[in-house]
C-alpha cells in the first residue's frame, strides 16, 4: 500500500488585489492539515500563475481576489492551465465574487467559490473530496 | 460584605469578592463570556478603585493639555464635531463626482477619496495590468483632466479633502495643487490629507511601487512640501487600520503605526526636517473594531503614548507637535456577508467608540460593504449613523464621557504597557524597516489573524448570523455593480488626451521628474510640472521606476 500523497496547493493572489489575510490564513490552515503549500505573495498575472502551477506541480490552485476583477482574470488564467495541458488541476475561487457571477465562473471551469465566512475546515474537506482522481493516484 | 473606602480594605474586599464568584459555576452555559478582549486582554468580572493607578493629572489631565489623553482640545464635540468623512469612489471620476456631490448634500463635513488599484499602483487605466481592475475599488485618475471632472462644483477652497494613495502620492497632492491654481485659488487656503505611508503598504496593504528608501524619500520630499506650501494640509495618515484589518491585535495596532511614526519623523528629521515643522500636521488613521471598550481605551491611549513620545524622544517643543490627531474608520473585517442589515448595528457600535474615544474624523461603513462597494442608500444610512449619534444619543454633551471608569482605564493602561513592549521590542530590531525586512511586524499580524480564524471556528468567539443564529438567505440583490465599459470609457480618454497635450512638453517634464529622483532635492516641483504639462499618473510613476525600481520583499506570514 504507497504512503498516502501529499497534496500539493498553489495559492495565488491575482491582479493587483492587496487583502491577503484570508489567503495567509488559510495557507496555514492546509499546512496545518498536512497540505503542502506555495503561496505566491501578490502581484500575479494569469501567466505567472500557470508557469508557477506548472513548475510547482500543484493538484490545486486557489485564487484569491476582493478586487472585483475575477471576470476579467480568472478565465485567462483556465485558459492558460488547459494550454499547458494542466486543466486536471482543481481550481477554486475565494475573495468577494457576487453571487451572480458564481455560475459563469463554474461553467468555465472554477470549481467552487469560497466567500466570505467560509470555515478553513470545509476548503480543506472540499479539497481531499474533490482532488481530480488523475491527481489522487499519482 | 461590608465594604470600606480605604485603599488596602478595599483591595482586599475586591479580592474577596472575586474569590468568592469565581467559586461558583458558571451559569448559562449559552452565555459564553470570552473573559477576555477581541485583543486577547484578559478581561476580570469586576473592575474597581483598586484596579486604577496613577493620579489624574498625570495620567488623564484635562483635555486639551498634555499628556491629551481626554481629547487633544479643550471642548470636543461640545464646541465642533469630528468631520464626518465618507470614503468614496468607484468608475469614472464623473461616477464619483457624482457620489461625493450626494454625500455633501447628505451632510458629511469632509471628502474622501478611493482610488482604483491602477491609480493607486501608479499605473494608467490602459495599462495591460489594469485588466478588470478600472474603476471597481475606487475611481480611476489618470490625468488632470479627470481630477478635473472628479471635483466638478466642489470648490477646493470650502471642502477638507483626504485621498487615500501613497505610492502616487506625490502625483496627486500635484493634481489638486494644479487643480486649485486652475481655479484661482491660493494654496494657503486647501485643507485635507493624503496618505502618504508607505510603511504599512509593505506590511498590509499591498499597494507599494518602489523599494523602501525611496519611499520614505518620497514620503518626506510630500511632508517637507506640505511645511512650506500648503499650511492647512496634513502630509500624511500614518495608518494602523490597515494593519488591523489584516488582523492584528489592539496593542499591535497601536505600536506598528507609531513605530512606523517613529520612522517617519527619524527619516524627516534626517532630510532636514526639524520635528516641529512637521509634528502639527502628522495625522493617522485608525480602525474602530468590535470590543466597545477595548476600542474606547484604545484611541485614550494613543494619544498619551504619542504625546510622550514626541515630547520625550523627539524633543518637540509645539504643543500642537505633541497632539495625536486621528481619523477612524470602521472595522470592515467585522461585517458579514450573511444577514447584512446587521452589519448596521456593528457599525453603529463601532462608530460609538469612536466617539467615545475623540477621533477628529470618521467614516462608517455601509452594511453592503461584505459584498459590494455601497449603493446610495446604504452610503446615505452609513452617514446617518453618525448625525444620529452626535445629534440624539447624548454622547457628544461632554468630553471624555468614559474617563473615570474603572474597566476602561484600566484596559487603557494595559493596552499602553502592551503597546510600549512593541515598540521597545521593533526598537530593539533596529526599527521598522528592519522589522518589516524581517519580516517580524507581518507574522506578528498573521499569528493574529490566525488564532482569531481559530476562535470562530471553534465556537470561542460568536458571530451572529454566521456561527450562530444562521438563517437561509436568498442570496442579496440590488447591489452595485461597476461596469466593465469603464476601462473602455479611460482608453478614450486617454487617446484624447494624449492627441491634445504636448507631447514635447510632457517627454522634458518626465525626464526633469527622472533627473531630480536621482538627485537629493524634492521631487514636488517637478511633478507638480509634469502634472501641469498633462502627463499621467503611469507616466511619472513610469519614470519614477525607472530610477527608484520596484519593491521585491518576501511573503512572510
Amino acid at each position: 500500500m504507497e504512503a498516502k500523497k501529499v497534496i500539493r496547493v498553489l495559492l495565488a493572489k491575482p491582479g493587483l488585489d492587496g487583502h491577503d489575510r484570508g489567503a495567509k490564513v488559510i495557507a496555514r490552515a492546509l499546512t496545518e492539515a498536512g497540505m503542502e503549500v506555495i503561496y505566491t505573495g501578490l502581484r500575479q498575472t494569469p501567466e505567472m500563475i500557470v508557469a508557477a502551477a506548472e513548475q510547482e506541480d500543484v493538484d490545486v490552485l486557489m485564487l484569491s481576489i476582493l478586487s472585483g476583477a475575477h471576470n476579467a482574470i480568472f478565465p485567462r488564467v483556465l485558459e492558460g492551465l488547459k494550454n499547458k495541458g494542466l486543466d486536471d488541476i482543481l481550481v477554486l475561487g475565494g475573495g468577494i465574487i457576487p453571487e451572480a457571477d458564481i455560475a459563469p465562473l463554474k461553467a468555465i471551469g472554477i470549481r467552487e467559490i469560497f466567500g466570505p465566512g467560509t470555515e478553513t475546515g470545509e476548503i480543506i474537506a472540499y479539497v481531499k473530496a474533490n482532488l481530480s482522481a488523475q491527481r489522487r493516484g499519482r | 460584605m461590608c465594604v470600606d473606602d480605604k485603599p488596602g480594605n478595599l483591595a482586599a474586599a475586591l479580592r474577596e469578592w472575586e474569590a468568592e464568584v469565581r467559586k461558583q459555576l458558571p451559569q448559562d452555559p449559552d452565555v459564553k463570556n470570552a473573559a477576555e478582549t477581541l485583543s486577547g486582554m484578559p478581561v476580570k468580572e469586576l473592575y474597581a478603585p483598586p484596579d486604577v493607578s496613577g493620579d489624574y493629572a498625570a495620567s488623564l489631565g484635562f483635555p486639551g493639555s498634555y499628556p491629551f489623553t481626554r481629547g487633544i482640545q479643550q471642548t470636543m464635540y461640545r464646541s465642533r464635531f469630528w468631520t464626518m468623512r465618507q470614503y468614496a469612489g468607484f468608475g469614472s471620476a464623473e461616477d464619483t463626482n457624482k457620489r461625493f456631490r450626494y454625500l455633501l448634500e447628505q451632510g458629511q463635513t469632509g471628502l474622501s477619496l478611493a482610488f482604483d488599484l491602477p491609480t493607486q499602483i501608479g499605473y494608467d487605466s490602459d495599462d495591460p495590468l489594469a485588466l478588470g481592475e478600472v474603476g471597481k475599488v475606487g475611481v480611476a485618475i489618470d490625468s488632470i483632466r479627470d481630477m478635473k471632472i472628479l471635483f466638478d462644483q466642489i470648490p477646493l477652497d470650502q471642502i477638507s479633502t483626504s485621498m487615500t494613495i501613497n505610492s502616487p502620492a506625490a502625483v496627486l497632492i500635484a493634481m489638486y495643487v494644479v487643480l486649485a491654481e486652475q481655479n484661482g485659488i491660493s494654496l494657503a487656503k486647501l485643507r485635507g490629507t493624503i496618505q502618504n505611508d508607505p510603511l504599512k503598504e509593505y506590511i498590509a496593504r499591498g499597494t507599494y511601487i518602489f523599494p523602501v528608501e525611496p519611499s520614505l524619500r518620497l514620503t518626506s520630499d510630500i511632508l517637507g512640501y506640505c511645511a512650506r506650501s500648503l499650511p492647512q494640509w496634513n502630509g500624511i495618515s500614518i495608518s494602523g487600520y490597515h494593519m488591523r484589518e489584516a488582523g492584528c491585535t489592539a496593542a499591535q495596532e497601536l505600536a506598528f503605526t507609531l513605530a512606523n511614526a517613529i520612522t517617519y519623523v527619524e527619516t524627516a528629521g534626517k532630510a532636514g526636517l526639524p520635528v516641529d515643522e512637521i509634528g502639527p500636521r502628522l495625522s493617522f488613521f485608525f480602525s474602530s473594531h468590535q470590543d466597545f471598550f477595548e476600542e474606547a481605551a484604545k484611541f485614550r491611549a494613543a494619544r498619551r503614548i504619542w504625546a510622550r513620545l514626541m515630547k520625550e524622544r523627539f524633543q518637540a517643543k509645539n504643543p500642537r507637535s505633541w497632539m495625536l490627531r486621528y481619523h477612524v474608520q470602521t472595522a470592515g473585517c467585522s461585517l458579514t456577508a450573511q444577514q447584512p442589515l446587521l452589519n448596521i448595528l456593528r457599525t453603529g457600535y463601532e462608530a460609538l467608540s469612536a466617539v467615545l474615544g475623540g477621533c477628529q474624523s470618521l467614516h462608517t461603513n455601509s452594511y453592503d460593504e461584505a459584498l459590494a462597494l455601497p449603493t446610495e442608500q446604504a452610503a446615505q444610512l452609513a452617514l446617518r449613523t453618525q448625525q444620529i449619534i452626535a445629534h440624539e444619543i447624548g454622547v457628544t454633551e461632554t468630553v471624555d464621557p468614559l474617563a473615570g471608569s474603572y474597566y476602561v482605564e484600566n484596559l487603557m493602561d494595559r493596552i499602553e504597557a502592551a503597546a510600549v513592549t512593541y515598540i521597545k521590542k521593533i526598537d530593539e530590531l533596529g526599527g521598522m524597516v528592519k522589522a518589516i525586512a524581517a519580516g517580524y511586524i507581518q507574522k506578528e499580524i498573521s499569528n493574529s489573524a490566525y488564532a482569531y480564524q481559530k476562535s470562530v471556528e471553534t465556537g470561542r468567539r460568536i458571530t451572529v448570523g454566521l456561527n450562530k443564529y444562521r438563517i437561509e438567505e436568498p442570496p442579496p440583490t440590488g447591489l452595485l455593480r461597476v461596469g466593465q465599459d469603464i476601462e473602455a470609457v479611460q482608453a478614450l480618454k486617454l487617446k484624447k488626451l494624449r492627441a491634445e497635450r504636448s507631447s514635447g512638453a510632457v517627454a522634458a517634464a518626465l525626464d526633469k521628474v527622472k533627473q531630480v529622483a536621482t538627485s537629493e532635492a524634492n521631487l514636488m516641483p517637478a511633478i507638480i510640472d509634469a502634472v501641469r504639462v498633462e502627463a499621467t499618473v503611469g507616466e511619472i510613476c513610469t519614470a519614477l521606476r525607472e530610477v527608484f525600481g520596484e519593491y521585491s520583499g518576501a511573503n512572510y506570514y
